[in-house]
């Protein structure tokens, strides 16, 4: 990708039978050259910026796996094919990275021989003035018949030097004395320190994702749904290849009060959750505001708010009179915090001796709404704020299916079991006002209180610091690489005849101006 | 609860209908200068030379602005009874239009920011409206300094109209912000989007008329008659210039919109927890990205990719365009505040 400054000369080697044994090499070298020319990368710039479209446009794994799975439900059959092109996971396709390592490749293999190039020229002096100035695209010559050459000589050298150029002076046998000029080195600099923070940028990433990890978790106020740092106490997570479970770093966070401030007319404005935590295997007793964009630092990781919503507190007393609590979040799903959720009782209707009849679990499926409407239908929430909180439970007797040890959602209902009859629908639906009772499936439910919950995400990135002081230089780079001109100027004495002439080795628009100036100034004194 | 002053913001959504009012005044005035302003002498000279089978039109002229003016009667302006003089007083009338709208339009946003006092754009609707007059105002720089030619104010003028225009439909009523937004990064990520936004939006104007351009000399110079929209090319200043414009303007916002995603990356750490997380609205931002580096290439890679580079600014302009509508209406992601 060598961007303005002259092509490098081609290895243009006369036709003359190699021996066999350097064929292949000969071969490998043409396509060395193929991949490191501009106008390969050019091909696989756009051939990385189509590929990251369909991330754009198909729900990805690492973003929402729900939505891809609610995309397998709808299509199954072109689900399954665009599976197979990692389609739910574009950004970890073999696919997308052969893109990008193409070009990487391209990259380095451009930027090597140029990072040598560059320092060489950068020790080098500027070259002597060639033979012919009057073929420069910027070129004058004229009479001076005030002073000797040596004299002109130096005085346009502290000329050309206070425009910080790079100045040699050659004396030649003749008794000609040229003076060679050149600036604008910095454009080259520029370039290569914006390639190679790509390149700083791309390792960044790699480690952040090799030594990472995450966890995700919905956290109930009050010291009862505290959590600690471990893998089991999360909803999801991700760890880096090279990251052990052990190895996480040691604290515990509860959820003291969870705040939303809303405007009228529902938007909120504000997110607060008051946490309590402790590191190092300590009692969570330090206070922490944490709000959206106020992240809790930790040694090693950050934890951050993601989200909110409530829990309706759900007593049920079965038939034998045992009280069993539910408190599972409820998740939203609209801005005015309708939101859907379970309680489940697997242990409702044990015998007093202890026997446990699977076919009398209890379940419900529930709608909470924050502020539920006066009247029927309610199917909706007027506003975000608990000002009328209801449920709408809808009750289900069978086997909820907890028993089986197979990992699901804790959001939902079992879905197999619904519909393989062993968990069956009990009466209509039927709302509940907080405080409210009701009889049902031989027992009695209450909508006892509510809490609130907080989603928070616990992440240590170590790549971080890599891929930000790569995004540093790789904009300190491209400034100088887009602004930056570099041009070359010489001048020629001989007795009294002065010949000036100017390259632009750049795109430049203002050199003729300049070199104008320069020699206006030169015939000057 | 933070309060909204509703007079503020009443008289804010009064200046945005004014400023769209003076801007299709102004794009009227541009329209009869382009059509039938001085140019128009030189273009009727270079094309006898082509009836007169000398080949191609001459487009030998080094300077954008015009300068002088020689008699000669355009036979159309005659026919709707407008002079050239007429014409041209349209065009110095148009850019005092646009200075005007200008202003409106700016006051507009500061009001707008004074009612609900943040910055004014944490919505759609007033992100168009900033990258809207960063736009106008990069274009009334670019004329001012002499690089485009005041009759090219027609197309910028109607980027800017199509573009408010789109924004009424996004109609947001002013209000503080959401809580993800609520954060010093806005000043900084959302700006540096604006004016990048804007700047890509006055380069992609010349880039398209640098293609109109190039095939109205291809269509002359073959002897053919070009039709809507190639004959708009007559009155285009030569190639070069356009595409030098073109350079210039995307040698400005490329970095300010590298600068933006860093920006938004560095805030997407605090408010979400990771600083990239391919998000439709960070994917997009990269996929212009990638378009308008490649553009940059392009211009380096020989005469080939030079003619290409004018159509990568287009597809460009284009992903731009994708990032705000489709991302913001279409997929929904985290970048989608208050409905939009």
């Amino acid at each position: 990708m060598s961007v303005d400054v002259q092509e490098r000369p081609g290895a243009a080697s006369p036709k003359r039978k190699r021996p066999v044994w350097k064929r292949p090499l000969a071969v490998a070298r043409k396509w060395w050259g193929q991949l490191t020319s501009m106008r390969t990368a050019l091909i696989l710039l756009f051939a990385l910026a189509v590929g990251a479209i369909p991330g754009s446009i198909l729900p990805q794994r690492t973003v929402n796996v729900e939505n891809v799975n609610k995309y397998f439900a709808e299509n199954p059959g072109l689900a399954k094919f665009l599976d197979h092109l990692w389609m739910f996971d574009v950004y970890a396709a073999p696919w997308f990275a052969a893109v990008y390592g193409l070009l990487f490749i391209s990259l380095i293999g451009c930027l090597v021989p140029r990072l040598r190039e560059h320092f060489d020229a950068l020790r080098r002096r500027p070259p002597d003035a060639p033979a012919r100035l009057d073929l420069m695209p910027e070129n004058a010559s004229w009479a001076d018949d005030a002073a000797e050459g040596a004299d002109v000589v130096d005085r346009l050298r502290t000329l050309l030097r206070s425009r910080r150029y790079r100045t040699v002076v050659r004396e030649h046998a003749d008794g000609t004395v040229t003076l060679s000029a050149e600036k604008g080195y910095l454009r080259e600099t520029g370039n290569l320190v914006f390639h190679f923070a790509l390149v700083g940028l791309l390792i960044g990433v790699a480690f952040g994702a090799l030594f990472g990890w995450h966890g995700n978790r919905v956290l109930g106020e009050g010291p009862d749904n505290a959590f600690c740092n471990n893998l089991q106490q999360y909803d999801d997570y991700g760890l880096g290849p090279n990251v052990s479970p052990a190895e996480l770093p040691k604290f515990c966070i509860e959820l003291a009060s969870f705040k939303a401030d809303y405007l009228d007319n529902g938007q909120p404005i504000q997110y607060s959750a008051e946490l309590l935590y402790g590191e190092g295997g300590g009692m969570p007793d330090e206070t922490f505001h944490l709000e959206v964009n106020e992240p809790l630092r930790l040694d090693g990781n950050n934890v951050y708010l993601l989200g909110h919503g409530y829990v309706p507190i759900i007593e049920f007393t079965d038939q034998y009179g045992n009280v069993q609590t539910s408190n599972t979040p409820f998740l939203a799903m609209n801005p005015s915090m309708l939101s859907e959720g379970v309680a489940i009782f697997p242990d409702a209707n044990i015998t007093p001796d202890g026997v446990r009849d699977k076919t009398k679990q209890v379940a419900f499926e529930g709608m909470f709404m924050p502020t539920a409407p006066e009247e029927p239908p309610y199917t909706s929430s007027l506003f975000p704020e608990p000002n009328n909180p209801a449920v709408m439970l809808f009750p289900y007797v069978g086997d909820t299916g907890l028993d089986r040890g197979k990992p699901g959602s804790v959001y939902a209902l079992d879905r197999q079991q619904v519909a393989s009859g062993a968990l069956q629908a009990e009466g209509e639906g039927f709302l509940l006002r907080m405080g409210e009772s009701k009889a049902v499936a031989g027992g009695t439910v209450t909508f006892k209180e509510l809490q609130q919950y907080a989603v928070l995400q616990t992440r240590s990135d170590p790549g971080e610091g890599i891929v930000l002081w790569s995004s540093v230089a790789l904009l300190a780079g491209l400034l100088p690489s887009l602004l930056v001109k570099r041009r070359r100027v010489w001048f020629r004495v001989k007795g009294n005849d002065v010949t000036a002439g100017g390259l632009p080795r750049t795109e430049n628009q203002t050199f003729a101006a300049e070199f104008g100036e320069l020699v206006a100034k030169a015939k000057e004194s | 609860m933070p309060d909204v002053d509703a007079t503020l913001a009443n008289t804010a959504d009064k200046l945005f209908v004014a400023t769209i009012v003076f801007y299709a005044v102004a794009m009227l005035g541009y329209a009869l200068e382009y059509a039938f302003g001085r140019k128009a002498a030189a273009v009727a000279g270079a094309r006898s030379k082509v009836l007169a089978g000398a080949g191609g039109p001459d487009h030998a002229e080094t300077s954008d602005v015009d300068d002088g003016e020689d008699g000669h009667v355009d036979e159309r302006a005659e026919r709707l009874g407008i002079t050239m003089n007429q014409a041209n007083r349209a065009g110095v009338v148009a850019l005092w239009l646009t200075w005007i709208g200008a202003a409106l339009h700016l006051s507009c946003l500061v009001l707008r920011a004074w009612s609900v006092g943040r910055v004014p754009w944490g919505n759609m609707y007033e992100f168009i409206i900033a990258v809207c007059l960063v736009g106008v105002g990069t274009w009334l720089v670019v004329v001012a300094t002499g690089l485009a030619a005041r009759r090219l104010g027609l197309f910028t003028t109607l980027v800017a109209i199509l573009l408010l225009g789109t924004a009424t439909r996004l109609y947001t009523e002013a209000a503080p912000l959401v809580p993800a937004l609520n954060s010093y990064w806005i000043a900084i990520h959302v700006t540096a989007a604006v004016l990048a936004s804007g700047i890509f939006m006055v380069g992609f104007v010349p880039a398209a008329l640098q293609i109109i351009r190039r095939r109205y000399d291809q269509v002359e110079g073959s002897g053919r008659k070009p039709r809507f929209p190639i004959t708009l090319g007559e009155r285009l200043p030569a190639v070069e210039n356009l595409e030098r414009l073109v350079f210039k303007l995307h040698v400005f916002a490329f970095p300010l919109w590298t600068f933006g995603v860093i920006a938004g990356a560095v805030w997407a750490e605090r408010a979400w927890g990771r600083y990239w997380g391919w998000d439709p609205k960070e994917i997009w931002s990269f996929i212009a990205w990638v378009v308008y580096a490649a553009y940059l290439h392009a211009r380096a890679t020989g005469p080939g990719g030079r003619k290409l580079a004018p159509w990568i600014v287009v597809l460009g302009w284009v992903t731009m365009i994708i990032n705000l509508f489709g991302v913001n209406l279409v997929v929904s992601g985290l970048h989608s505040y208050a409905g939009v």
